[in-house]
């Protein structure tokens, strides 16, 4: 019996449980025996930050992640963390320093829509890991028990200066299974990376590709209509589950629990109770305005929060009902077309929900895409501004920044450099809204983990051996 | 000689634009030489260039455009694109690329594909490409069929009518030839032979009328001018040893004239490219092993070839072959990052523009009439705001053929719509 996952699968081997002096633990530590409780967290992160060194960066370009900019400024960092930020820091004896000159430092970026691991490099049948396309409800499903820690496209994202990606389940179901946030270090293992502590997410999905495909098997949904109602079904179940369990839990909380109050346990159901419990995250797929305006309504109708709308084409469309409602809207710069709701694709996507004071959030969805999240910011930066708008280059970093840690839950944490936050930091060799910029340094939690200078790159396992070993890529 | 007339005729004469322009105090990347020349002009008259430099005098009839001191280049030419044949992608009644339930292959020609009108072309255009090389996809066989330059001006929309054969190697061509290389260079080969057959004789020539056959007539008379070299196959593939295998087809069929679209490991045999003097069709952005026949792929490529001495045109990654052909600039900025860093290859800005502009016009055989800003070529040129390929750019005027095309496209007119800027009392559908 190796979790409580498993034990709970079986009421009798429950009860065979129940006398035992020493019951078996969770990989989390926790105990099993008595009545059990459901471990919210089986698969827990074991990344720690690796070694640094106290490092000064001197007479650099800053922008901060939340909205601010220093010319010739100063970032200490210290323990795993940054320790101060300004024009000039106190920096104590021994640090290591680096000239920024000419260069700029920014949070690490961070990429909200990812499928790297779930759908690596090579692109091959065996690694199509990242959709349960049997059924219209896969919220049992974790992006985590597929992602392949060895797919190269996490180190082509390290050059690029991701130091958090998200990685999400595909879009084919409506309730599309559990995401994951990592840190982008090197690992053997998912837990490896896993982001500690950071929230779950759910992954959901309106529009097109539901209905088509559970439509073309002849199964609910094959509309618009039916996604709705299909969720609209489901979540009437999760909140009878949700009683259910707070009803249990209130009991064993009194004391007055008995085996036989024990609910029947539904992977799915949990984390759907999670949801309306505000503690997992809806990442919600979506891209036409009409959508995500219902959307919005169904949450409010079942009490829980969409934190996320990801493509979000039409979010320009109604900017302001984003914004009311408290919902970040993550993009793409310039992606239009493919399909029908995505005919509706502008440029000025991210700079109009900007402007109307919206949370503004620039996704890749891509392997190639997060390599340059800061080149697609830049791109909407631009077309913004020629639209008429006036918004600086340091604001726009926040769509990559703060904006990004916010749609992940992770803004206490990173998005920005204020002291006390994670010391995830790029130092570009130019200003990294220019198409000629590359990250030239990133450290993750402090620690160096890519240096184009001292070719200091990962190798997956994958590459080893394999023609262009070790090139700059 | 019979070549040249036969090319001449499949090049569509664009009746003349009477117009006089002078474009003046430009940065003019004429791409003819390395520098651009500042403060110069270009003067444009009924639809070709008629004098380009720092000291021309403009003619009192010339309408004069101020470049206000930006660049002005040739129009971009996207080496490899589906533009102007899909209006979206998941739509399948105007997805033109591909047919893979039709008895025919090579024969396809995709020009009655166009659309001119068609939404892509205008939002491409007013980034500041004007030609376009459209392929169509392979689908039923490993010859795709006919493909054409497309011009994505607002007069005659097809430059080059059959301008190419399209021919998928690689791990996509052994599983169209039924399953392994082995089985992909058999049918090359009786392809060409059945080819070469009809063009001895095409009166004598049985095949393709029954059941069963594997090369229709039709397929026949294409891939005739293929193995004449009468037009070039542009040869999709990837992998080190499938280039080389390409590369060696030249030996059988000496005039072959090959382009390589795609050659992800091409910088691993560069030196055996540019001993071939084949030109390369390839995307710079593309640096992960996406699959086996792509383990050595890097932003270094497109440098390493250049290097090497082959010609390159930067072309859209496959995800933006349809809608996204307007994002070559920022592949090209890319290539000369790449140079910045250590184990980078040092590709100048000068390069990077041609491989937008000359090369692809060169590879596609109309380097005498597109590709650089000289006396007596067509009038394709773009003003920018800044720096060409630089993200925060855009294009200020643009001319194809010596006519200047609004830059408005459906894309511009929701922007307008839905400008937050813009206040409305009525819903928004009233305003346009």
């Amino acid at each position: 019996m190796k979790s409580l996952v498993f034990a709970l699968a079986s009421a009798a081997l429950l009860s065979a449980c129940a006398g035992q002096q020493e019951g078996p633990k969770t990989a989390a530590g926790k105990p099993t025996r008595d009545l059990p409780v459901i471990d919210k967290n089986p698969f827990p992160s074991v990344y720690k930050p690796y070694a640094s060194q106290p490092t000064l960066i001197r007479g650099v370009n800053i922008y901060d992640g939340a909205g601010g900019k220093i010319i010739g400024g100063e970032v200490l960092l210290v323990d795993g963390k940054v320790a101060a930020i300004g024009q000039s820091v106190a920096a104590p004896e021994g640090v290591t320093v680096i000239d920024g000159a000419g260069k700029w430092v920014t949070p690490g970026v961070i990429d909200v829509h990812s499928h790297l691991g779930n759908y690596p490099s090579p692109s091959v049948e065996a690694h199509q890991d990242g959709n349960e396309v049997t059924g219209a409800n896969t919220a049992d499903v974790w992006a985590e028990h597929g992602v392949w820690p060895q797919d190269p496209g996490f180190t082509r994202a390290l050059a690029g200066g991701i130091t958090t990606l998200h990685i999400l389940p595909g879009s084919a179901n409506l309730f599309g299974g559990r995401g994951v946030s990592l840190r982008n270090v090197p690992g053997r293992t998912v837990q490896e990376m896993k982001f500690p502590g950071a929230p779950y997410t759910l992954k959901m999905a309106c529009g097109e590709n539901p209905k088509r495909v559970y439509g073309s098997r002849n199964q609910k949904p094959g509309s618009r209509m039916g996604n709705i109602a299909v969720d609209r079904a489901t979540w009437a179940k999760a909140q009878e589950y949700d009683r259910k369990w707070d009803e249990y839990e209130g009991k064993v909380k009194a004391g007055s629990a008995a085996l036989k109050d024990v609910p029947a346990r539904d992977i799915a159901m949990d984390t759907l109770r999670g949801v309306l419990d505000g503690e997992i995250l809806v990442q919600n797929h979506c891209y036409r305005a009409d959508e995500m305006a219902l959307v919005l309504d169904m949450a409010k109708e079942f009490g829980y929060k969409v934190t996320t709308f990801h493509h979000a084409v039409e979010a320009y469309k109604i900017a302001d009902l984003l914004k009311a409602n408290g919902t970040c809207a993550a993009m793409w710069a310039d992606w239009w077309g493919f399909k029908m709701e995505a005919y509706d694709g502008i440029r000025e996507n991210l700079p109009f929900v900007h402007a109307a004071g919206g949370c503004a959030v620039t996704h890749s969805d891509d392997d190639l895409g997060i390599q340059r999240l800061n080149q697609e910011t830049a791109k909407a930066l631009a077309d913004g501004n020629r639209a008429g708008l006036d918004i600086k280059p340091e604001a726009a970093w926040t769509w990559i920044g703060i904006n990004a840690a916010k749609a992940l839950g992770l803004d206490k944490e990173i998005g920005s450099l204020a002291p006390g936050k994670r010391a995830d930091v790029v130092l570009w060799n130019g200003d990294p809204l220019s198409v000629y910029a590359k990250a030239e340094k990133v450290w993750i939690d402090g620690a160096l983990m890519f240096d184009a200078l001292s070719r200091m790159r990962p190798v997956s396992d994958f590459e080893l051996g394999q023609p262009g070993e070790g090139d700059p890529k | 000689m019979k070549r040249l007339l036969s090319l001449l005729a499949l090049t569509i004469a664009t009746p003349a634009f009477a117009e006089t322009v002078a474009i003046v105090n430009g940065k003019v990347a004429t791409i003819a030489r390395a520098e651009p020349i500042e403060n110069g002009t270009v003067l444009i008259r009924d639809g070709r260039i008629v004098s380009v430099g720092s000291n021309v005098a403009v003619p009192a009839d010339a309408r004069v455009v101020d470049a206000g001191g930006g660049w002005v280049t040739p129009g971009l030419f996207a080496g490899y694109s589906r533009v102007g044949i899909v209006e979206v992608d998941a739509v399948s009644g105007t997805n033109d690329i591909q047919a893979t339930s039709a008895p025919y292959a090579a024969a396809i020609d995709i020009a009655p594909a166009v659309n001119p009108l068609t939404t892509a072309i205008a939002v491409t255009r007013i980034e500041g490409v004007t030609r376009a090389a459209v392929m169509p996809d392979a689908g039923n066989d490993i010859f795709g069929g006919q493909g054409l330059v497309l011009s994505l001006g607002e007069g005659t929309p097809i430059t080059r009518q059959q301008a190419f054969q399209y021919i998928v190697m690689g791990e996509d061509g052994a599983r169209l030839a039924g399953g392994s290389r082995g089985a992909l260079f058999a049918r090359l080969a009786d392809a060409f032979a059945e080819a070469a057959a009809y063009a001895r004789n095409p009166a004598g020539y049985g095949y393709g009328r029954d059941r069963g056959s594997l090369l229709k007539r039709a397929d026949a008379a294409a891939l005739a001018k293929v193995i004449s070299g009468e037009v070039p196959a542009v040869v999709s593939v990837n992998r080190a040893s499938d280039i080389v295998n390409v590369l060696a087809l030249k030996k059988a069929y000496p005039r072959l004239r090959l382009i390589l679209a795609g050659a992800a490991e091409g910088w691993t045999v560069a030196d055996k490219i540019a001993a071939a003097g084949v030109p390369v069709l390839a995307s710079v952005a593309p640096n992960l092993p996406e699959s086996f026949e792509a383990l050595a792929a890097t932003q270094s490529n497109v440098g390493r070839m250049i290097r090497a001495g082959v010609k390159v045109a930067i072309v859209p990654i496959g995800r933006d072959l349809n809608h996204q052909v307007r994002l070559i600039p920022q592949q090209a900025g890319n290539l000369v990052a790449q140079g910045r860093i250590p184990g980078g290859v040092q590709v100048s800005h000068a390069e990077a523009l041609a491989a937008l502009t000359r090369n692809p016009a060169e590879i596609f055989g109309l380097g005498g009439e597109l590709g650089t800003l000289e006396p007596g070529k067509r009038a394709d040129v773009v003003v920018w705001s800044g720096d060409p390929i630089e993200l925060a750019s855009a294009p200020t005027a643009l001319f194809i053929d010596g006519r200047e095309t609004p830059l408005v496209s459906r894309q511009t007119k929701l922007r307008d719509r839905y400008n937050p800027l813009k206040q409305d009392t009525l819903p928004k559908q009233y305003s346009r």
